[in-house]
């Protein structure tokens, strides 16, 4: 017998839809990889890479490992609904599949079992084997989904708790998605007891004693208020799956084919393809992105957050004015639980946005360069910081070093400022001309104070030299003791430059020559979450007024412990709070040139 | 033999009552910095590409105001974009966003 009421229809049909919306979106993103990644992705699916992929899939999607290292109440949080009802699901099945007297089950079955089932002597596996096991195992989960739904409701008052100062605005199917999400599990646990109640039998602790409650105050009409509830558990559900692909919790499916994307090896794409659409939508909107980014936090400016920026793409809504205003200083993107490539995909939109004019650069001189072992390049920025390039000089002469100063009469800009506007191929005309400049010097060694260029050298230019940033160079030629170095007793503090740090994981360096000439204090957020000093060339649209607010907050943090000196490792940086710092600026060069014994 | 002296070309005459003045009035609206100009030189002096070249964004504000569009697409192309003259400018025009937005008001005429 088949056992069937009309109430499971909304359910049923959420269902299919859903499962309609996943296969359709997930087969054309699949299709519209390149063919050499739809090998790959082929190919990964029958590897081991699969199986990693999958552990990914339940640390990530349902552990929430990421978030429980930010906040342990927010990763409790979202671990409570995901693994919660993903084991309520799984054990919801093995349960039906066990008291079932049919082998193929209705999807629905599982999920409305008490329904259908409240005779205790078909419960025969647990009468025989583990009394009561599964009863109990129910409900535990569904009371351990609530917990989660209690902290997601305190999280809306007070979400400093959860270690967020903003959260996200939501849109209007969010709302509908998530009053849905919230009716389900209380309806649940509410429906099942009132059914266990009237039939005074098949609950757990939680359901069979709140059931009989409810069988004590309602009496007969108990009947028709669960019939009533189911109705409405299901409609919860279905509602639910229908809004599902038009709302933030569209990440749930999109996010789990993204980890598998990254696992077989598809690497992001600079212009829109399968890779940045899978990351737009596997983007949670949890809001993490938003504390961090400065231009919220010190600016004020709190419409163009990284969560709100790719909802806007996904809405295909989005204009040139918040694609051009962002820091691009890559805070959110280290923030980001799901790891999704939030920089790339502005510069994706900026690149659409780019226009069709073209440059004219046809004044580029040819490049003659002297040759020399070791080329120098200041860059544009340290030709407005000329004490840097004194001190680099001083340096290089100390250590007798032969190096050809490639930019002395002014530089071609490297090409990143015009990359970060989106203009690739403008980009590649002045990438072309230094990199044939750099080529002709025959030097196995190139060396930049900008860590702007110092990037662009490393990501785009594909030179074969070493490229080092002139910290790193500087650290080399102090350890090989060709620079004789005294320790000038100053507390310094030592501010992350974006491209150096987190645009190319050099933290190192930078530090080990200070710890050699000064003392370092300690800084609020370094490393990895360094401030930015305002000055970037990502941002394109923004007052000077907005742009000095970020600068000065930075500033307050930086020199929050005392120091005497804030050092620096980028001459934008030292540019930018030079000008509103009430302490000396200087860069690692300057210090470690001060540190040269007379 | 008595204009002499006195001849105007016309396509030399900028009628300032008769200027083109849409990509002027989007840049009001989208950079309104560009406003706050007083034509000082600091950003062509420092510019990167004007030591190679005959570029000043002056007359990049000049041909804005005139209406020229024509030059004025011409002239901008020549920037890199590197941003030497934003941290130069003492009036914090936002030369970057001039420059792009000059770039998208012209494709709007068109």
């Amino acid at each position: 017998m088949i056992s069937f009421n009309l109430f499971v229809l909304p359910f049923s049909f959420g269902l299919i839809y859903l499962l309609y919306m996943i296969i359709r979106w997930w087969t054309k993103w699949i299709r519209a990889l390149p063919p050499e990644d739809r090998a790959r992705f082929r190919k990964g699916i029958f590897s081991r890479q699969f199986f990693s992929g999958l552990k990914e899939v339940f640390l990530e999607s349902l552990v929430h490992r990421k978030m429980f290292r930010r906040n342990a109440l927010l990763g409790f949080m979202h671990m409570s609904f995901a693994l919660g009802w993903f084991l309520l699901i799984l054990a919801g099945n093995i349960e039906s599949r066990i008291y079932s007297t049919s082998h193929v089950n209705p999807p629905y079955y599982p999920i409305f079992l008490k329904f259908f089932i409240h005779d205790r002597t078909v419960l025969w596996f647990e009468i025989n084997t583990v009394p009561g096991f599964f009863r109990f195992l129910m409900d535990f989960l569904l009371l351990f989904i609530l917990s989660g739904l209690i902290l997601a409701m305190i999280k809306r008052g007070r979400s400093r708790w959860f270690g967020m100062t903003r959260t996200t605005h939501s849109q209007l199917t969010d709302r509908v998605a998530l009053v849905c999400l919230w009716l389900i599990f209380p309806v649940r646990l509410l429906a099942e007891s009132f059914t266990d109640g009237y039939y005074g039998a098949g609950g757990g602790f939680a359901t069979q004693h709140l059931g009989n409650l409810f069988a004590v105050l309602f009496r007969e009409s108990s009947q028709h208020i669960a019939y009533a509830l189911w109705w409405l558990y299901s409609l919860a559900l279905g509602i639910f799956f229908v809004t599902l692909p038009f709302s933030r919790y569209w990440h749930i499916p999109t996010e789990v084919l993204l980890i598998f994307f990254r696992r077989f090896g598809i690497p992001p794409k600079r212009i829109a393809s399968s890779f940045s659409q899978v990351e737009i939508g596997a983007c949670s909107r949890c809001g993490v992105c938003i504390d961090v980014c400065q231009l919220g936090s010190a600016a004020r400016i709190h419409d163009i957050q990284a969560v709100y920026f790719l909802r806007s793409v996904r809405d295909e809504q989005v204009s040139r004015d918040i694609t051009l205003r962002c820091l691009v200083c890559g805070r959110c993107q280290e923030t980001c639980p799901v790891g999704i490539n939030i920089d790339l995909i502005r510069l994706i939109e900026r690149y659409n946005f780019s226009g069709s004019h073209a440059s004219d650069f046809t004044y580029l001189p040819e490049p003659a360069p002297r040759k020399a072992q070791v080329a120098y390049f200041a860059g544009c920025m340290t030709h407005l910081t000329p004490s840097i390039i004194r001190a680099m000089k001083g340096i290089l002469q100390e250590a007798g070093i032969d190096y050809h100063f490639l930019d002395e009469e002014g530089s071609v800009c490297c090409g990143r400022p015009m990359m970060l506007s989106g203009k690739h191929e403008q980009a590649g005309e002045l990438i072309r001309f230094n990199r044939e400049l750099i080529l002709q010097s025959g030097a196995d060694t190139l060396v930049t104070s900008c860590p702007i260029c110092f990037r662009v050298f490393r990501e785009e230019y594909n030179l074969p030299v070493r490229i080092l940033h002139h910290t790193q160079y500087l650290l080399e030629l102090i350890k090989s003791g060709k620079v004789p170095l005294q320790t000038v007793f100053r507390k310094v503090a030592y501010h992350d430059p974006c491209d150096l740090g987190r645009g190319s994981n050099e933290y190192r360096a930078p530090r080990e020559l200070l710890a050699k000439v000064a003392e370092l204090v300690e800084v609020p957020e370094e490393k990895e979450d360094a401030l930015c000093c305002g000055g970037s060339l990502g941002i394109y649209t923004i007052s000077s007024r907005k742009r000095d607010l970020i600068t000065s907050d930075a500033l307050d943090k930086l020199t929050s412990s005392g120091p005497e000196v804030l050092v620096t490792a980028c001459p934008l940086c030292k540019k930018t709070f030079s000008r509103l710092a009430g302490i000396e600026v200087l860069d690692v060069a300057e210090m470690v040139y001060g540190a040269i014994p007379e | 033999m008595k204009e002499f002296g006195y001849t105007v070309h016309k396509e030399r005459l900028i009628d300032y009552d008769r200027n083109d003045k849409r990509v002027l009035n989007h840049l009001k609206k989208h950079e309104p910095s560009v406003l706050t100009c007083i034509a000082c030189g600091s950003c062509t002096a420092t510019c990167s590409a004007g030591q190679l070249v005959d570029f000043n964004i002056r007359l990049v504000q000049t041909l804005l105001r005139r209406g020229e569009i024509e030059p004025l697409k011409k002239e901008v192309r020549k920037c890199m974009l590197c941003g030497k003259c934003i941290l130069i400018c003492p009036r914090g025009v936002n030369m970057r966003n001039l420059i792009l937005a000059i770039q998208t008001a012209i494709d709007k005429l068109q």
